[in-house]
């Protein structure tokens, strides 16, 4: 019975192992997971820390409040950093963005899933092209461009959020149409061939059939547009140059540029209204891509 | 293949396409003529592209397809590649502060400045008032005639029955103007500040009042000489020559107007770039700084998102879904927020970091101030804010690799070192080799870490532009443009851009062994 011993050795050498390994790995796990929340949980801490100010703060505040949130959205200083303004312009032009975005998405899209056409392939390389070149490299022409038509248009010039909401579509097209188009491609011919016997437009089969069918890629477009958008900070910061036109961002970096020490329970705050959101949709993202995804197969 | 049957063909869809091609159009030359007038060729060229392919495209039934582009496509025209190309162009020019305009905005803009000279007519004025605040001026010159003034219109002969002019009072002044109202004495005192500031007439002749009665007329100082291609001043006679190789108006005795225009200015500023001694030493820094900074970035983010995924990806780990969405929430959070609560965290004396290093060793680091340290918290936030990526992408690549492989090499005796060296890791560089390139090229522009942290601070001594010890290229560029103490210089900026440009191209081309793959992929779907 040799053998069978030294199985059994084996398997009790193995399982001690792997009990090592999981306490190991659980070790690990604690350390990165602390590591990954600890700067969340210590702006929470701040947030709620009547103090406000960077060297008085405890991890856990000794008289929690929320003096810091009322300050920012209506306290005296309000109107050298208007929060609930800044707030505001960011889900406006977040919105209009990614509204506009996905209907232009959508548009292309459809030309490149359902019609044959010359340059058809290398307008589609084309637009992968365009969005590998970082579009922080053209910031500086993008200040020109905007600076020169806000000489003869100026709702769409320097400073004004027209202007930058262009900016914001210009490299949309990129990769975003490529997923889409992928959507459309699983939905069968057949739909619209049979619709266009019945005597359909191109339109109505984009509008009444394709779109409905391929909603949950469209609404996880429209949430990505929203957070690149209203998480970007360059281009807002650069072609946006007064106080009541900031976006969330830069007000933000403006609250901490100046008087940072004093203001840090006004920016803990603010930092924390504005990433709550931001992260919730995203952990909700997760699971909406992959049914998303799912689903656009199973409808093929 | 499924040919184009049918564009729609309801008469009031066409019509309602036409109408709106009409006001596109009319926008469009509208926008052109102004463009032309100040002759700012590089964006009116751009707009004559936009709008005659937009009309081509809606006119022609063939090329239906691409109207469903459209809009995608004038917006990339307009706003991805225009910047583009406008970039090269402005790196050949002599944009910056001071040479901000075309050269006919310059005269516009020159031609604006007034002097009063000593010989200027005086008027004696009387004001009129509107119900909403407007005003005109009756002037009254010393020899008797009469003339209405009103702000941004041409002065015109002061006539009783014109212009709403009512009948004459005894010292020639009328009772009424329509839709205005003759201000009293006292009242007039009490506007003076407001009509005072105003200036009545239309460039070239305005006229301003200069007292309680007396108004004089005031003259253009600067008038351009289209015959000789200079300015000349009208007050002193001096003239000054429109030089095209500097863009400036200058004077014999070497006096330049503000502000000049742009010209062309060939290769200086690459020239200046690479041979100015005072520019290149900053220069260097940067540029070295940025190719570590994009090489340890993608590196120490890639090391520490394999590791965590290696070691979460084996199924023993309890609350493995858990753990994962818990360790991804540093990509959650926006960027520029988790920059700035670091920028808290390891500020010098006061943040937490810091005080508690205090505390156990008696010494932290200059986080903010000494160079070498400001570049390892760049790298420490960048490695926070990138390893979630890693991490995801890495899981699943090493779920792709067969279990057997493993099976098959513990049989042969392989060490867990072994397995990771000969079997994890170059499978895994296959799939996540791209993404390697990727992440060097986006942290070579990774503007945020560095300057929403220490704005590329602390400044490199002696530097004749400002730039610091953690500023890398794309942050030094935007110094250059915007936050210069010594005003911006465009141009400057743009070659800068552009070198960016062609080294980021050579990386990828030279690392196409890689990327070969995922241009496959994607021409196949194609």
């Amino acid at each position: 019975m040799p053998s069978l011993t030294k199985t059994r050795r084996f398997r009790i050498l193995t399982s001690r192992r792997r009990m090592i390994g999981l306490l190991l790995r659980l070790a690990v796990a604690i350390l990165a997971i602390i590591y990954a929340l600890f700067p969340f949980l210590w702006i929470v801490s701040a947030a709620f820390n009547p103090s406000g100010s960077l060297a008085t703060q405890r991890f856990i505040p000794e008289r929690a409040s929320t003096a810091n949130f009322e300050e920012l959205l209506g306290g005296q200083s309000y109107s050298l950093h208007p929060y609930k303004l800044w707030l505001w312009n960011s889900i406006k032009i977040a919105s209009i963005v990614s509204i506009l975005a996905v209907f232009i998405i959508a548009l292309s899209a459809y030309a490149f899933s359902r019609f044959r056409f010359r340059l058809r392939r290398s307008l589609l390389l084309g637009v992968f092209l365009v969005q590998i070149f970082p579009s922080s490299l053209t910031i500086v022409a993008l200040f020109l461009l905007f600076r020169q038509i806000g000489d003869y248009i100026p709702a769409f010039g320097l400073n004004r959020h027209g202007g930058l909401i262009l900016a914001y579509l210009g490299p949309i097209l990129g990769i975003n149409v490529w997923l889409m188009k992928g959507f459309f491609d699983s939905i069968p011919r057949d739909i619209d061939e049979s619709a266009m016997v019945d005597g359909a437009s191109h339109w109505q089969i984009f509008w009444n059939l394709i779109l409905p069918l391929v909603r949950p890629i469209l609404a996880v477009v429209v949430v990505l547009v929203f957070i690149g958008t209203f998480n970007d900070f360059l281009l807002a910061r650069t072609l946006l140059q007064s106080t009541e036109q900031f976006t969330l961002m830069v007000g933000l970096y403006l609250l901490v540029q100046t008087r940072f020490t004093q203001n840090w329970g006004l920016f803990a705050a603010g930092a924390l209204i504005a990433s709550v959101p931001i992260v919730v949709l995203y952990l909700l993202l997760q699971n909406q891509i992959v049914s998303g995804l799912t689903r656009g197969a199973v409808r093929g | 293949m499924n040919k184009i049957r049918h564009a729609p063909k309801g008469l009031r869809y066409i019509a309602l396409r036409l109408l709106a091609l009409a006001v596109v159009d009319a926008f469009a030359s509208w926008f052109l003529y102004l463009l032309t007038r100040d002759r700012a060729w590089p964006l009116a060229t751009a707009i004559i592209v936009v709008t005659l392919g937009v009309n081509i495209v809606n006119l022609r039934t063939d090329l239906y397809p691409l109207r469903w582009l459209s809009p995608g496509l004038v917006l990339l025209i307009l706003m991805a590649l225009y910047p583009i190309i406008f970039t090269v162009y402005t790196a050949f020019t002599n944009y910056s502060d001071g040479h901000l305009f075309t050269k006919q905005q310059a005269i516009r803009l020159l031609a604006k400045e007034q002097y009063l000279s000593e010989s200027a007519p005086i008027y004696r004025w009387t004001a009129f008032r509107s119900p909403n605040g407007e005003y005109a001026l009756w002037l009254m010159s010393e020899d008797g005639q009469a003339f209405l003034a009103r702000p941004g219109e041409a002065i015109q002969e002061g006539i009783p029955g014109e212009s709403g002019v009512g009948a004459l009072d005894e010292e020639g002044i009328p009772q009424s103007i329509e839709g205005y109202e003759r201000l009293s004495r006292a009242n007039t005192v009490r506007f003076i500040p407001e009509i005072g500031a105003l200036e009545f007439g239309q460039l070239p002749d305005t006229i301003k009042v200069s007292s309680l009665d007396k108004a004089a007329q005031y003259q253009q100082r600067y008038v351009y000489d289209e015959a000789r291609d200079a300015i000349v001043d009208s007050t002193t006679g001096k003239v000054y020559r429109a030089d095209e190789t500097t863009g400036t108006f200058i004077s014999s005795d070497g006096e330049a107007l503000i502000p000049g225009y742009q010209v062309p200015v060939g290769l200086r500023n690459f020239k200046r770039l690479f041979t100015n001694p005072a520019l290149r030493g900053p220069f260097g820094i940067v540029f070295l700084w940025t190719f570590e900074y994009a090489l340890l970035a993608a590196f120490t983010t890639f090391v520490l998102g394999l590791f965590l995924a290696l070691v979460f990806n084996d199924p023993i780990v309890p609350g493995r879904k858990l753990i994962s969405s818990l360790l991804i929430i540093p990509y959650a959070i926006p960027s520029a927020i988790s920059i700035l609560i670091w920028r808290g965290m390891l500020s010098p004396q006061l943040g937490v970091i810091s005080i508690n290093l205090e505390r156990l060793f008696g010494w932290s680091p200059a986080w903010r101030s000494d160079p070498g340290w400001t570049r390892v918290a760049v790298l420490l936030i960048n490695l926070w804010l990138g390893y979630p990526y890693m991490m995801l992408v890495c899981s699943g690549a090493l779920q792709s690799i067969p279990q057997d492989l493993y099976e098959v090499a513990e049989v042969d005796g392989a060490n867990a070192w072994q397995r990771f060296r000969y079997i994890t890791l170059p499978l895994l560089l296959v799939s996540v080799g791209p993404l390697l390139v990727a992440s060097f090229v986006f942290n070579f522009n990774n503007f945020n870490p560095i300057y929403l942290f220490n704005e590329g601070g602390p400044p490199i001594p002696g530097a004749t532009t400002p730039a610091g010890y953690t500023d890398i290229l794309i942050s030094y560029t935007y110094r250059l443009a915007f936050a210069g103490q010594r005003g911006a210089d465009y141009g400057y900026a743009a070659a800068i851009t552009i070198t960016i440009f062609i080294m980021l191209s050579l990386i990828t081309v030279f690392s196409s062994r890689y990327t070969t793959r995922a241009w496959e992929e994607v021409s196949e779907n194609a």
